[in-house]
């Protein structure tokens, strides 16, 4: 390749165009501007010539024909010349590409029918999700009714991908969650020489609320998520329409292992939680309120009774619950695209971590009234 | 009409069905039969809803109106159970193959085996040999469905589709985007399996050659109607302008070249001024 520039070159008389140059995408770039502010020649006729063209691609011809055009429509008579035969073929496709066909206007609609359509699409979606819920309860009762259908071999690996494979990082944050709590209190209790009572304020929030609920945010970015994502690939896979079609039921075989993993698998990760918060905040005694192992340990068997720990495990199978199904669902609605996949994983963490809040919210209200 | 062939026993039927989606008609009173023991093949370009036909007829989707019927049973009206236990005797080769990715060949073809009988290992082994090696690929069974190419996935979802022994079998878009080997392998297979395993199979298809040397029966749809059908010999001399453009291949007919647009022109000339 030379490195001559190519360029398109034009020069105009009274009733003339000459053309030379390369006219293609590059050989206009430079001139374009230019040639477009040709002014439209005041003469009843005009020649143009396009003898020295070396090179027209579609840009060009376009270019050309867009010239001629406006030529046209002010009166002006064109004659071209000189071109070659390839050159004329390309202009003369330009120039019939205009087959008359109408299309109906696109419809916008309003900010109103938005937020209509939006409110509606709400709507389905809650009652597609509360189906979704009503019948993943309905199979599950086939596994308990009839055990033999139970999975066992997905049942396993899902617990061994959701529980087994949870374990250090659970017990690494719950761990320090116990710490931080520790220091927070006893910073105050440090105040009123109340050193001791650090059992019973870290002891009681970590096994009512903060282990069983920070298990369940961990496994809600780390699980549901995972759900969501397989079962969306699998979607855009048609893997489920295959299984569908074999007349096999996807809720069966994709849900309820991944269910009932989580049943069994989130109650044991949260007894871990509350035993390593314990011991991250019996370090922290330690270390910040000379509260030693023992007399740690002494305190806690005294103040924390089985109640309190059964209090925080009984919201887990809820949560576990919760996690699965928004999980699943959400890779149910999976439709058409990766982009699709990637959107609904988002919104499973988000909704799932969402409504864990609420739940434990609500559990606190319902204790509260209950009055333990 | 050369219609004489469908009047003979019918696996599934069709009367005045009618599928919209939203405020779009797909399907618009259409009524066929499919023969039993026929290979039937249904043509139309795409977009016009052919792959919806089959999910129609798998009762993944209800029809609006009218009625599908597989050996006696209206689909739409079956009960989940019921459904479930007509769908074991319909096998659907899907257009993207759909086979487990995380199994392997022998296992995504022992799926359906394990999952809908009882039957001992070594028994379900041999089975699993028996159909792979009708699609040619008993060597390739420890592969993984990423390893496999385009056709030879087609082939294992084949031999998946057939691992109960349908009665049905549903083919959407077998040819699309093989390699003349494989659509040649591929052909052979459809016709050879119907005839031998005694199935009944729905060929779902714009190829029209290779629809046209196995299928028995063809019907054509357009903007969700039936607008020819008879035999391959039979559609060769229809006249009707739609079905004449569509089996011969003409560019330009009653289906324009041009999706509907404002005059070229215009519309490039309006962005320049």
């Amino acid at each position: 390749m030379d490195d001559a520039p190519l360029v398109a070159h034009f020069t105009l008389d009274d009733a003339s165009l000459f053309c030379t140059g390369d006219w293609t995408r590059r050989g206009l770039q430079a001139r374009i501007n230019d040639f477009h502010a040709l002014p439209i020649p005041t003469t009843v006729k005009m020649t143009i010539h396009g003898d020295d063209v070396k090179a027209m691609d579609t840009s060009g011809a376009w270019s050309l024909h867009r010239f001629i055009h406006g030529c046209k429509a002010q009166g002006v008579d064109i004659e071209l010349r000189g071109f070659t035969q390839e050159h004329y073929s390309l202009l003369d496709l330009i120039a019939r590409q205009q087959a008359p066909q109408e299309i109906p206007d696109a419809k916008i609609p309003g900010n109103l029918a938005l937020i209509g359509k939006n409110a509606i699409d709400g709507f389905w979606q809650v009652r597609d999700f509360f189906n979704f819920f009503g019948e993943m309860f309905l199979i599950s009762l086939t596994w308990v009714v009839h055990p033999g259908r139970i999975r066992w071999v997905s049942l396993l690996s899902g617990i061994q991908s959701t529980g087994y494979n949870a374990i250090v990082i659970v017990a690494l944050l719950s761990f320090l969650i116990g710490v931080v709590l520790a220091y927070q209190v006893g910073l105050q209790l440090i105040n009123y020489g109340a050193n001791i009572f650090v059992v019973d304020l870290v002891g009681i929030s970590l096994l009512r609320e903060f282990a069983p609920l920070i298990t369940a945010v961990i496994i809600a970015g780390r699980t549901g998520s995972a759900y969501t994502a397989q079962i969306g690939t699998m979607k855009l896979n048609e893997e489920v329409d295959a299984m569908e079609t074999m007349g096999l039921s996807s809720m069966e075989l994709l849900v309820l292992p991944k269910m009932f993993a989580l049943l069994i698998a989130m109650p044991l990760l949260t007894i871990l939680a509350d035993m390593m918060g314990v011991l991250g905040g019996m370090f922290m005694s330690k270390g910040l309120l000379d509260v030693s192992f023992n007399e740690f340990l002494v305190r806690f068997g005294q103040v924390i009774d089985v109640q309190t720990f059964l209090l925080g495990l009984i919201k887990v199978p809820v949560f576990a619950v919760v996690i699965s199904g928004i999980g699943c669902f959400q890779g149910f609605q999976v439709r058409g695209s990766a982009q699709s996949v990637g959107e609904h994983t988002t919104t499973s963490v988000v909704q799932g971590i969402f409504m864990i809040i609420v739940v434990d919210a609500a559990f606190s209200v319902l204790y509260g009234n209950l009055g333990i | 009409m050369g219609t004489s062939l469908i009047k003979t026993d019918a696996l599934v039927k069709i009367r005045n069905m009618s599928f919209c989606r939203g405020k779009r008609v797909i399907f618009d009173d259409v009524s066929l039969d499919i023969p039993r023991g026929k290979v039937v093949g249904i043509m139309g370009p795409s977009g016009t809803g052919k792959t919806t036909l089959l999910r129609l007829i798998g009762g993944q989707l209800k029809p609006t109106s009218g009625t599908i019927e597989m050996d006696g049973n209206v689909i739409h009206r079956l009960s989940r159970r019921d459904l479930y236990k007509v769908r074991k005797n319909m096998g659907l080769l899907f257009q993207t193959s759909a086979l487990f990715t995380n199994l392997t060949v022998y296992e995504n073809v022992a799926f359906p085996l394990r999952e809908h009988t009882q039957l001992s290992e070594s028994m379900i082994r041999d089975l699993v040999l028996m159909k792979l090696q009708a699609v040619g690929l008993r060597g390739a069974r420890d592969l993984m469905p990423s390893h496999l190419s385009g056709g030879m996935s087609r082939r294992v979802a084949l031999a998946r589709a057939i691992a109960l022994d349908p009665t049905l079998i549903m083919y959407d878009e077998p040819f699309t985007g093989q390699d003349p080997i494989s659509m040649g392998i591929l052909v052979k297979l459809i016709r050879h399996l119907n005839d031998a395993l005694g199935m009944t199979s729905i060929v779902v298809s714009h190829d029209v050659p290779e629809t046209a040397s196995i299928a028995d029966y063809i019907y054509v749809i357009s903007g969700g109607k039936v607008v020819g059908q008879g035999t391959p010999e039979y559609l060769q001399q229809d006249e009707n302008p739609y079905v004449k453009q569509f089996i011969h291949g003409l560019p330009d007919g009653v289906v324009p070249f041009h999706y509907p647009a404002v005059d070229f022109g215009q519309d490039m000339l309006g962005e320049a001024s």
